[in-house]
């Protein structure tokens, strides 16, 4: 249950203005890999390119070809609900359906696209989910209160039970601890470790430790000014890229001498 | 003495404070104030009514009996234009802020609001000559096909003058409220839960039910609260469109009467105790939309825990 990624010559753009040029990039199946870079640099742009949630922004487009195992998603015909249902993302503030209850949140998506589902299996699919965002024990008892009423971090671990109950091939995480306490980041970064056997997992940090702890490759992104677009710099195994990268950029980048 | 350097005198900014405080709270006693001179003046002018001799009353068997049939014609006047006016208004709304492209969308809102302006005899005249006429065939359709119910029992009105023609130019006037609001209150939905429902793969139409809608839920009763403010209270219209006469059950023969058009009609002529006998219709009107108002804030309170705004 998790597809590989390959990103041939992606330009994206915001109507005319060119945001992100030329990235070519292979994404393994139950991988963990991380997109860092200064922001601006078009890697949270680059990430929404990955499930055409780009294009819901007005001006939104792209030229080239994203691969979900050999499928392009932006051919003809594809329709980008069936692309998103294949290809999940968490956010970078916590959003789940304030007037839904918990219960009702994580089976939000399942219940998409008129699909019916029966009691009992909605039951064992709310536990199961639950239990993978590593949620179950703090909100079994209160599953029909609303999302809204917990905590920041278990909003987030809320909306990444909602994204693994529809069973995607793909899990996009932009930023999705830069809103929550150490101690919450540090669930979310065990979680992802977890989610890396069933599912394949990109995630945009800011935080460079965040990228060293729970990824396998890393690819820094890059802005030459204001008013440049973003390109991918370098894409390597995640210990090289923090250890011996080949560019001095990147190595500017980690080290923290970077501008 | 001891001074404390943290206690401030007279600072700008807290003169600012206090006057800006001082005015919000008359604001808001102004309008209790003005609530309360209202009730207050229909009940002292419509006292009369109530301790009248009931064969005094027009229709001779006291005020309640005088009043029922209007109510109810009122009641069912306003039902018509939400019934009507609440999908339109909604699906115009959410089609300028979800679906038209932006400058479609843009003209679309400001032709909207622009039949807010039109004054309410417009409204009346265009129901008493193009609608009323337009509607005799579709009466005369219903009552021969439909007449077995009782809404639609016949002999149809020949001149088109009834209370569902009222009901319709009255829905046509409470659209542009109903729509403005609803409109801006979806325009408000929090792109993030958008981006929630179309990441989880929501179609368009699934992401408004599952963000858009409970988001606005409501702003959509208040608007649909101040709309129905509009058909209960509405006067000039109803008056030209409606030929008015004793309550029925069928809604395309003539007959029925509004409070409002009742009050307007007869208030010139009106004195003595048929004038607190219609100012008494006015506080029965006035009571009537306070209720709905009531009971309209119970519902959104009873949905707040899921609000969102927790």
């Amino acid at each position: 249950m998790s597809k590989r990624i390959d990103v041939k010559d992606l330009n994206v753009y915001y109507t005319n203005f060119l945001a992100v040029e030329d990235v070519n990039i292979e994404i393994e199946a139950k991988s963990v890999t991380a997109f860092i870079g200064p922001s601006g640099c078009g890697k949270s742009t680059f990430l929404r390119t990955l499930n055409r949630m780009h294009e819901v922004i007005p001006g939104g487009r792209v030229e080239g070809e994203v691969l979900l195992d050999g499928d392009n998603l932006y051919e003809s015909g594809v329709d980008p609900v069936t692309v998103r249902s294949q290809i999940g993302m968490v956010f970078q503030r916590p959003n789940p359906f304030p007037t839904m209850s918990i219960r009702d949140n994580v089976l939000a998506g399942v219940k998409l696209n008129s699909k019916k589902i029966s009691r009992s299996d909605a039951e064992d699919l709310v536990e199961k989910s639950l239990r993978g965002a590593n949620l179950w024990n703090e909100v079994k008892d209160r599953l029909d209160k609303p999302g809204s009423g917990l905590s920041g971090g278990q909003q987030q671990r809320l909306c990444i039970a909602r994204t693994i109950a529809v069973k995607p091939q793909v899990i996009l995480m932009d930023e999705p601890c830069s809103a929550l306490d150490p101690i919450s980041t540090l669930a979310i970064e065990d979680l992802i470790n977890e989610l890396k056997n069933e599912f394949t997992v990109v995630i945009v940090t800011h935080n460079m430790q965040q990228a060293a702890r729970v990824s396998d490759k890393t690819a820094f992104f890059n802005i030459a000014g204001t008013g440049k677009p973003g390109k991918l710099i370098e894409y390597a195994e995640t210990a090289t890229i923090f250890s011996n990268p080949t560019v001095k950029a990147t190595e500017d980048y980690v080290s923290g001498r970077f501008g | 003495m001891t001074t404390n350097a943290l206690r401030r005198n007279g600072s700008k900014g807290q003169v600012g404070d206090k006057v800006f405080s001082g005015a919000a709270l008359g604001a808001g006693i102004l309008i209790l104030v003005t609530l309360l001179a209202v009730a207050v003046f229909l009940l002292i002018q419509a006292l009369p009514i109530f301790s009248a001799d009931p064969e005094l009353v027009s229709g001779g068997e006291g005020f309640a009996t005088y009043i029922f049939p209007i109510v109810i014609g009122t009641v069912i006047a306003a039902a018509i234009a939400l019934v009507i006016a609440t999908p339109v208004g909604i699906a115009v709304a959410l089609f300028i802020s979800h679906y038209a492209p932006r400058r479609l969308a843009a003209g679309l809102g400001y032709v909207i609001d622009l039949l807010a302006a039109i004054p309410s005899v417009i409204y009346g005249a265009w129901g008493y000559l193009v609608l009323a006429p337009a509607l005799v065939p579709i009466y005369a359709w219903l009552a021969e096909n439909l007449g077995f119910i009782p809404i639609f029992e016949g002999p149809a009105s020949q001149t088109g003058k009834t209370i569902f023609t009222a009901g319709i130019v009255l829905a046509v006037m409470v659209l542009p409220i109903i729509t403005s609001l609803s409109r801006e209150i979806f325009l408000q939905t929090p792109k993030l839960h958008e981006e929630a429902a179309l990441a989880l793969g929501a179609t368009r139409w699934e992401m408004i039910v599952m963000s858009v809608i409970p988001f606005a839920r409501p702003g959509i009763i208040s608007a649909v609260m101040l709309g129905l403010g509009r058909a209960l209270g509405e006067t000039m219209a109803v008056a030209l469109v409606l030929s008015t006469g004793a309550l029925i059950p069928s809604l395309i023969k003539s007959g029925n009467q509004t409070i409002a058009a009742e009050i307007a009609l007869n208030f010139p002529e009106a004195f003595g105790l048929r004038l607190s006998e219609l100012i008494a219709a006015g506080l029965v009107l006035f009571v009537i939309t306070l209720v709905v108002n009531l009971i309209a804030r119970a519902i959104i309170a009873r949905h707040k825990e899921f609000s969102g705004a927790n």
